[in-house]
């Protein structure tokens, strides 16, 4: 993307809602609340969110709620979820112990 | 909004973000430019989390210590953001007799230095943690060290420098540095043009193109190192750890994950295609060396794994400060792969420079004109 993107303009101040306990990323725990709090905290894309938070970092790496919290945080920042990047993945496709892993060359 | 300030920092990664955090503070105006698209989006969010002064360089330790003295213990507070800060010591771990000897040489030239380190044997390393493996004969035992979470840390100077009113634009790539009346004064950017009375460049292995604009060469050259992380496994030790050959470190998180760090020999000479990507022996590599030091981990499960660029300067310390042949320069780059423990000492030094000429710590050692051949 590389598109300029000025951190100071104006989103509007975070409005408590109803929904705000909801669990949104389920492996780590995360709340609507929370994702929409680091958004006015000036978390504006989706890896500064997992880092800040950790959502999409558990067990199921963000195959869950990958698409819901980016709509949260499209919507907080006004923006469709389209100019948001996707989350980023990361090998190994799935968790695999060190002693397998390990085996890609012998002593 | 005003594209002028009285600092214009180039780069978001932690070095910059502090430095912004520390310069508001003192009511400085202050506006940061980062290349990507993310903040902290470097070596800042992809290295191992130590806050580590034992095994570092004399001409660097003085800044670390002062961080982990003063700035450290009290960060989390002060971010509103929980770094995770450890401090339970580091041990770096030696096999053989020639790891004894390069530990018992950076251990003797830190006491010198006035670090709390020490040499251990094999067994007062098991007493310490006793995961580790039988191979392991010695130890270097440092026990102020820790580490702490560079995501949240990073994040969390950014969040606070924000709220303070700093101005931080991403996805702004600067293409030059531009004198006016012999004293630095724009930035140029691929979009904009930027002015500060000081320009900071923070920006890694990126900054030698960036100063180039002005005549200034600082010498290194990027490595590409990588990192795994396990899923949460029980609690099971506090240090952070590190080897004689700094072949492999790492530590357990709060969130109960094994964050790994290694080499595979292959830092120098990874392929760069803009982004930094896995090679696919690393890890794999990787989990053979932990093993050997810690064999109950074997069955932990690795779940993700990404790199990251070092900024390897020649002779392994930044360069921090002013540049008198550039007035309104100061260098802050060159962290060869631990810039993360010691950012909020070099940062706090850097805004004392900016804002009142000092720095509580000598920083001279690491100019930017120490450079010399070795004939």
């Amino acid at each position: 993307m590389n598109s300029v993107n000025d951190r100071s303009r104006d989103i509007g101040e975070f409005v408590p809602a109803p929904d705000d306990d909801m669990l949104i990323c389920r492996c780590e725990e995360i709340t609507k609340g929370e994702i929409r709090r680091a958004v006015h905290d000036g978390m504006w894309t989706m890896t500064e969110i997992r880092r800040y938070l950790r959502t999409g970092m558990g067990l199921c790496q963000g195959q869950t709620c990958a698409r819901l919290v980016k709509g949260i945080v499209a919507k907080e920042l006004g923006i469709s979820p389209a100019e948001l990047e996707p989350a980023t993945s990361r090998a190994p496709m799935r968790p695999t112990e060190m002693r397998i892993l390990a085996k890609e060359a012998q002593d | 909004m005003s594209n002028a300030a009285d600092v214009v920092i180039i780069g978001g990664g932690i070095i910059g973000c502090s430095i912004a955090y520390y310069l508001a503070k003192k009511g400085t105006s202050v506006i940061v430019l980062e290349g990507s698209d993310h903040i902290g989006n470097g070596g800042s969010s992809r290295n191992g989390g130590g806050v580590r002064q034992s095994g570092r360089d004399p001409r660097e330790l003085p800044l670390v210590m002062y961080g982990i003295k003063n700035l450290w213990p009290t960060l989390s507070e002060e971010l509103e953001v929980d770094c995770e800060y450890h401090q339970d010591g580091n041990l770096r771990l030696g096999k053989t007799e020639k790891h004894k000897q390069i530990l018992e040489g950076l251990t003797e030239r830190a006491v010198k230095v006035g670090l709390d380190v020490r040499m251990i044997d094999g067994d007062e390393v098991r007493k310490i943690n006793p995961y580790l493996s039988e191979e392991v004969t010695c130890a270097s035992w440092c026990p102020t060290d820790g580490h702490a979470n560079p995501l949240t840390t990073t994040l969390g100077y950014y969040k606070m420098a924000r709220r303070l009113g700093v101005r931080f634009i991403t996805g702004e790539k600067v293409t030059e540095l531009k004198k006016v009346k012999g004293k630095l004064r724009k930035v140029i950017t691929e979009n904009n043009v930027y002015e500060g009375d000081t320009i900071v460049v923070a920006a890694g292995y990126q900054s030698r193109k960036i100063v180039e604009t002005v005549g200034i060469d600082i010498p290194m050259t990027q490595n590409m190192i990588e990192c795994l992380v396990t899923e949460a496994e029980p609690h099971m030790f506090d240090q952070m750890l590190g080897t004689a050959e700094a072949d492999f470190y790492g530590h357990q998180t709060k969130h109960g994950s094994f964050v790994f760090g290694g080499t595979s020999g292959f830092e120098g000479v990874n392929k760069d295609n803009g982004t930094p990507i896995c090679n696919s022996m690393t890890a794999s590599c990787e989990c053979r060396g932990i093993m050997k030091y810690f064999p109950a981990l074997a069955d932990a499960k690795i779940v993700r794994t990404w790199s990251g660029w070092v900024d390897m300067m020649v002779d392994g310390v930044p360069v921090l400060g002013n540049v008198p042949e550039v007035p309104g320069l100061v260098l802050a780059a060159g962290f060869c792969g631990h810039g993360f423990g010691i950012a909020p000492g070099a940062a706090y030094n850097i805004a004392e420079l900016i804002t009142t000429g000092t720095t509580p710590v000598d920083i001279s050692a690491l100019r930017y004109d120490r450079f010399k051949t070795k004939i």
